[in-house]
């Protein structure tokens, strides 16, 4: 009935994930209780988990985000801690537990912390940025996202049921064939990515098509904001890199259910092939996660250093070059497995070019600021940290790009480093940045900023405390993943590593802070322009926050920063532009489909992963009825009377003219 | 969206009847391009089956290789009837911007039919071979093949599940707009397989027929 599902799947005899899931659910069940009582179920239905808009979608992404990077951090902490008591013992963290935290680890940070921060940040801002209503497919946007929280719910669910995988964040054949690990665990990894991966790909095909296809008149290309363009090139990049996750994934499921060779031992199959499919997946990857980080960057540089973005155009075409050439390095992922020297050397070759359109845009935000009236606003902080700190990444990135020196550095603590350097200094400061600097536009209030500085300089000074030793650590020989040791060097140096983690843990305690202090505080935060930052691109137009419409009339663009030119003007005439036509607006309709269709993909993952075949079917056929129903309904959008749409612009010129009126531009 | 139009009062005039037919075009246009982009995704999906396919093709583990298996003749009849269905799916999108009942119906059915027979003779083959002893499980290379050619036979599958919605969703609701696009998503989803099959033929059951 239940297939492999029993009591024994439930850890009883392990009191820490009994405990942390038992608490996950207390707080659940808490909020829940706690919203129902308040009489706001009916508010969260409507407003957010049937929301199409895209400005809704946008913010649960980031809070899911949020709350995911939460339980990453935990088992980052666990870690540190482990590998900082673990000399000459066995510390606190028995190794097959011990490995399902450092797989956890990467799976949350990358899946369901990066990816959904990003996403976040692009639904909330792009179809602002362009000048647009809403994205392409404003329901299959909603898919997306309840889909992403189905992979995360499985992740979690597999902390009280069962386990998780032991393979790490990529499960390397053949220790992920079914022979060496016959539980549960790989398969709660490979379909809450299977799930979240359907998600992910359909953000890809909806954000290529907005942006490529969707614009405010006017709009053309080379007019769009760079994070429009990071955008673009991000999505495409998705939708050309998910396809072979999927693939590969689903052969490993075919090796683990069936009893195919794909990637077994015997009977011809090959864990090469893994490696390269997974790479050509996984190194695009990492763009996908870095480059709307970039594109984040060249909005808060210009707005902070009071200057148009320098070198626009060298800088659409650095992101498109590192789009291309995203897909042209994947080998040097496993330069050590002997494809051969003259493999080895053009891929180690290519890696080091991307450097070259990175570099560029580092020198683009360098002479951004250069001669600008710089305001060390939080946003601006973390850029500038980020710069720092992301050269630095770079630069051990084109060390290990050369094949000799990463023969000895492979999967030594150096590459854990390496890529936490550029991940956390790239990824995290740049969605950190986003966040600060879009969150008044989202909720029209500011986030608190001596709270905001006190948690940035916590990150940054706990970061290099805690990711600096690793490097020491790996040109010492020690190698990633490792339970216990008995080499005293490298004790101190864990201890420090541990330090760091504690100074990011305050870092992250302060962040929780900001973000009560400035809910608290919100009236003498209050954004009444909609402009808090003297912003140049499109979003900055709207109210704060925006109405579910965004432009009462679609902008008419004329140039690069058209905001920022009809800014400009209207403080020189002391008067913003004549009261537009006001005019009825159609707006998609809400829809429960995505929720549903999650609730269904939740049961029909865990079915999968437990072999309870009867209920496969149930949700399969229950997906399948929820997407006949969706296609047969008769009412689409509705309809905004064009008096509503001109009371709340008529709110926003009002307070815009005030604005004017002051002839101070910024405050 | 992009039908708006400058006015006097230097602001777009948007969203208005007038616009009616151009927004109508336009949704048309995203939908197709949007599902564009859909199917080359897919279709880089497809590729890593291929590429799997192609690095096992030879890890026979003793076992049969292709051409101990392969019957050109028996596939080339699976390819004419999916090639032919394409044929019959054009005619019945044309029945459709035609408004004919009749046309659109009869066409979409037929399609069913020869994707049907196409199916029935795929998984025929497939049993005959896990009979022979020569399932996916006897070697890599049976493992790749299962798994290409499964993948094409699945969405093949979920495309015959789609045609019959889209025929009740015609027969209930007649040619809306939306359905219209749906219909053409469609259309573009079971000419992409008949592309991806022309592969499948091509590398799988021509050259395996040579080795």
């Amino acid at each position: 009935m239940l297939g492999k599902l029993t009591w024994d799947a439930v850890p009883f005899d392990q009191p820490i994930p009994l405990a942390a899931g038992a608490l996950v659910v207390v707080v659940i069940i808490g909020v829940l209780l706690w919203i129902a009582l308040k009489g706001w179920l009916p508010y969260l239905w409507s407003e957010w988990i049937t929301s199409v808009d895209h400005k809704h979608i946008g913010i649960m992404y980031t809070l899911l985000a949020m709350v995911m990077l939460l339980r990453g951090f935990t088992d980052a902490i666990m870690m540190r801690s482990q590998q900082a008591i673990a000399f000459h013992s066995n510390g606190y963290l028995p190794p097959e537990h011990y490995n399902q935290i450092f797989s956890a680890h990467g799976t949350l940070m990358i899946f369901f912390v990066a990816m959904p921060f990003v996403i976040g940040l692009m639904n909330f801002v792009v179809p602002l940025q362009l000048g647009i209503r809403d994205v392409a497919f404003p329901t299959l946007n909603s898919v997306s996202f309840w889909l992403t929280a189905t992979g995360a719910l499985l992740v979690n669910i597999s902390l009280v049921v069962g386990e998780f995988a032991r393979t790490g964040w990529l499960p390397f054949p053949p220790l992920s064939e079914i022979t060496y690990s016959p539980g549960v665990g790989v398969d709660y990894y490979l379909w809450a990515l299977q799930i979240s991966g359907v998600g992910t790909l359909l953000t890809g095909v909806n954000f290529v098509t907005t942006v490529l296809k969707l614009h405010a008149p006017g709009m053309t290309y080379l007019r769009m904001p760079m994070f429009c363009w990071t955008t673009l090139a991000a999505n495409l990049i998705i939708v050309a890199a998910f396809p072979i996750l999927t693939a590969t994934l689903a052969m490993l499921l075919l090796d683990r259910y069936l009893g195919f060779h794909f990637f077994t031992n015997e009977a011809g199959g090959n864990q090469m092939m893994f490696m390269n499919l997974i790479w050509a997946w996984g190194h695009p990857e990492v763009y996908i996660l870095v480059l709307p980080a970039f594109g984040i960057f060249s909005e808060v540089v210009p707005t902070f250093s009071r200057k148009p973005l320098f070198g626009y155009r060298s800088m659409v075409i650095a992101t498109m070059v590192i789009c291309v050439l995203s897909f042209t390095v994947w080998l040097h992922h496993f330069f050590t497995m002997g494809t051969g020297p003259e493999v080895n050397a053009i891929f180690g070759i290519a890696s080091s070019i991307i450097a070259v359109p990175t570099g560029v845009k580092i020198f683009n935000w360098l002479f951004t600021m250069f001669g600008g009236r710089i305001v060390y606003a939080t946003p601006m902080m973390w850029s500038i940290a980020f710069m720092f700190t992301f050269v630095i990444g770079g630069v051990t990135g084109v060390l290990l790009a050369v094949p000799p020196a990463d023969f000895v550095l492979h999967e030594s603590l150096f590459q854990v480093a390496h890529f936490h350097n550029v991940i956390i200094g790239g990824v995290l400061f740049g969605a950190f940045a986003g966040y600060t600097y879009w969150f008044p536009k989202a909720f029209g209030f500011r986030l608190h900023e001596g709270l905001g500085k006190a948690a940035f300089w916590c990150w940054v000074v706990g970061f290099y405390l805690a990711f600096m030793p690793l490097y020491v650590l790996g040109l010492m020989g020690m190698t990633r993943r490792m339970q216990h040791y008995d080499v005293p060097a490298w004790h101190p140096w864990l201890l420090l590593a541990a330090l760091g983690a504690a100074v990011i843990l305050t870092g992250i305690i302060l962040q929780i802070a900001q973000l009560a202090v400035s809910i608290r505080r919100r009236q003498e935060l209050r954004d009444v322009t909609g402009d808090p930052w003297n912003g140049r691109s499109m979003e900055w137009w709207t109210p704060s926050p925006p109405p579910a419409f965004n432009f009462p009339v679609l902008p008419q663009v004329e140039g690069e920063e058209t905001y920022w030119g009809i800014k400009q003007r209207a403080f020189q005439r002391a008067r913003i532009r004549d009261e537009p036509i006001y005019g009825d607006i159609e707006m998609p309709r809400n829809s429960p489909v995505g929720f549903i269709c999650a609730f269904f993909a939740t049961f029909m993952g865990f079915a999968l992963i437990w072999h309870i075949w009867w209920m496969v079917a149930v949700a399969a056929v229950g997906a399948y009825i929820t997407f006949v129903v969706f296609a047969w309904r008769d009412r689409v959008e509705y309809v905004i009377p064009a008096e509503t749409v001109a009371r709340i612009d008529r709110e926003n010129r009002a307070a815009r003219s005030a604005w004017i009126a002051t002839g101070q531009m910024t405050s | 969206m992009s039908g708006a139009q400058a006015t006097g009062n230097d602001y777009p005039l948007a969203h208005t009847a007038d616009h009616a037919a151009a927004e109508l075009l336009t949704k048309r246009i995203i939908v197709g391009f949007g599902f564009w982009i859909f199917l080359l995704s897919d279709i880089i999906m497809f590729s890593a089956f291929f590429a799997a396919y192609a690095v096992l093709v030879n890890q026979t583990a003793g076992g049969p290789s292709g051409r101990d298996l392969f019957h050109l003749p028996y596939v080339a009849l699976e390819t004419a009837f999916l090639l032919l269905s394409s044929f019959t799916c054009g005619f019945a999108s044309i029945g459709a911007w035609k408004r004919s009942d009749l046309w659109f119906h009869t066409a979409m059915a037929a399609t069913f039919v020869l994707g049907a027979a196409f199916l029935a003779l795929e998984v025929h083959e497939f049993a005959d071979m896990i009979a022979q002893g020569a399932g996916p499980t006897r070697s890599a290379f049976l493992s790749g093949f299962f798994s290409l050619v499964g993948c094409h036979g699945l969405h093949v599958t979920l495309g015959l599940l789609w045609l019959l919605t889209m025929m009740a969703q015609v027969y209930a609701k007649g040619y809306r707009p939306d359905i219209m696009r749906r219909l053409l998503c469609f259309n573009l989803f079971w000419h992409a397989l008949d592309i991806i099959w022309v592969g499948v033929f091509t590398v799988v059951y021509l050259m395996g027929d040579w080795q």
